[in-house]
């Protein structure tokens, strides 16, 4: 049953009166539209390749067939902001790259999300320096943060879960107030 | 002392200042004035025949009435030979003469130097910023006295609000 979510069964409006779990059919099932809707938007990640640095490469690894980040629905890296939905800033984010990355934020299609993966990205790390941005949430807005110098591909993928968890228990036909970022 | 050196210090007696060897390394430090000529020098004659210009750096010494110090790497690809030659530099007259027209790597590298240290290079083609943005207003980061945190240009957004798209 994908449309259910054990994890949370107070934010579980999905209920399946008669099903067979043997041969996957769901019988009469009833849910809201927002959580088809969320359920179709968190089974569908399409991040951007943004990698800044040594996470980078785990990033790599978590695509590679032995992670198999596509077990997630996550799996569809494209290289055009255009095309996708979730951004993992991966890697140290000097200034000059600053501009940049708020510019392929937004041109980034909504709903869209931000994954800051690693130390750098979160909050600079131990790069204390007039050259590096501490933590990327000081331009774009973060939904989720990974620690870890480098984060292993595990904890990346427990970054994407929790992101899906979050996205599932997002409102979708509501329009949300313009982000506020304290700079 | 080093048969290279002895023969820099015959060459060039006003320029010659000092010359340590160590480990088969050998430093020359040079007056700022003759830099150039002993770099011309060092590249032209077919004794000397450094062809390859390794590395341009840059020294801050604060308490030294002489504050910067401009080095320059050679290496001689025939002659398997290495020389760093060095030169004090002013705070109050940050140039030198630039080594672009001799060794066309100079380029970047001297610009480099410009950037962080904030000396100057004479002739020099396109001395702009290579490092950081042209119009970074902070100053010369790798100099002693600039606080490592920078003075709060790392913490500045302009570009939060603009219509990019």
């Amino acid at each position: 049953m994908g449309l259910t979510d054990k994890s949370h069964p107070e934010a579980n409006l999905i209920q399946v009166s008669r099903g067979h779990d043997k041969d996957g059919d769901l019988g009469l099932t009833l849910t809201t539209i927002e959580k088809a809707v969320n359920w179709a938007r968190k089974g569908s990640l399409w991040p951007m390749t943004f990698g800044l640095a040594c996470c980078a490469i785990e990033m790599i690894a978590a695509v590679s067939a032995r992670y198999d980040i596509d077990r997630y629905g996550a799996g569809v890296f494209r290289a055009s902001p255009r095309q996708s939905d979730l951004m993992i800033v991966a890697g140290t984010v000097c200034v000059r790259m600053a501009p940049v990355i708020r510019k392929i934020y937004d041109q980034m299609p909504e709903p869209r999300y931000v994954i800051a993966m690693g130390s750098c990205a979160t909050s600079g790390n131990i790069y204390d320096s007039y050259s590096v941005v501490q933590g990327v949430d000081r331009f774009v807005p973060v939904d989720m943060y990974v620690p870890g110098c480098p984060p292993t591909p595990e904890a990346l993928f427990d970054g994407i879960l929790k992101l899906q968890e979050q996205i599932m228990q997002r409102r979708v036909f509501y329009q949300k107030p313009p982000e506020q970022i304290k700079a | 002392m080093h048969p290279v050196a002895e023969k820099i210090q015959q060459v060039f007696p006003e320029a010659f200042q000092q010359a340590v060897e160590w480990r088969g390394d050998l430093a020359i430090q040079v007056a700022r004035a003759h830099l150039h000529a002993v770099c011309r020098y060092l590249h032209d004659d077919p004794g000397m025949d450094y062809d390859y210009i390794v590395h341009v750096s840059s020294v801050d010494w604060p308490d030294h009435p002489e504050r910067f110090e401009v080095v320059y790497e050679f290496y001689s690809i025939r002659r398997r030979a290495r020389i760093r030659v060095k030169a004090r530099v002013p705070e109050d007259e940050c140039v030198v003469d630039s080594m672009t027209d001799i060794w066309k790597g100079a380029d970047f590298m001297e610009r480099e130097v410009y950037d962080m240290m904030g000396i100057r290079f004479r002739n020099h083609p396109n001395l702009l910023r290579i490092l950081m943005p042209d119009d970074y207003p902070e100053g010369f980061p790798l100099r002693k006295d600039f606080p490592v945190r920078g003075k709060g240009w790392r913490d500045t957004f302009p570009f939060i609000g603009e219509k990019t798209l």
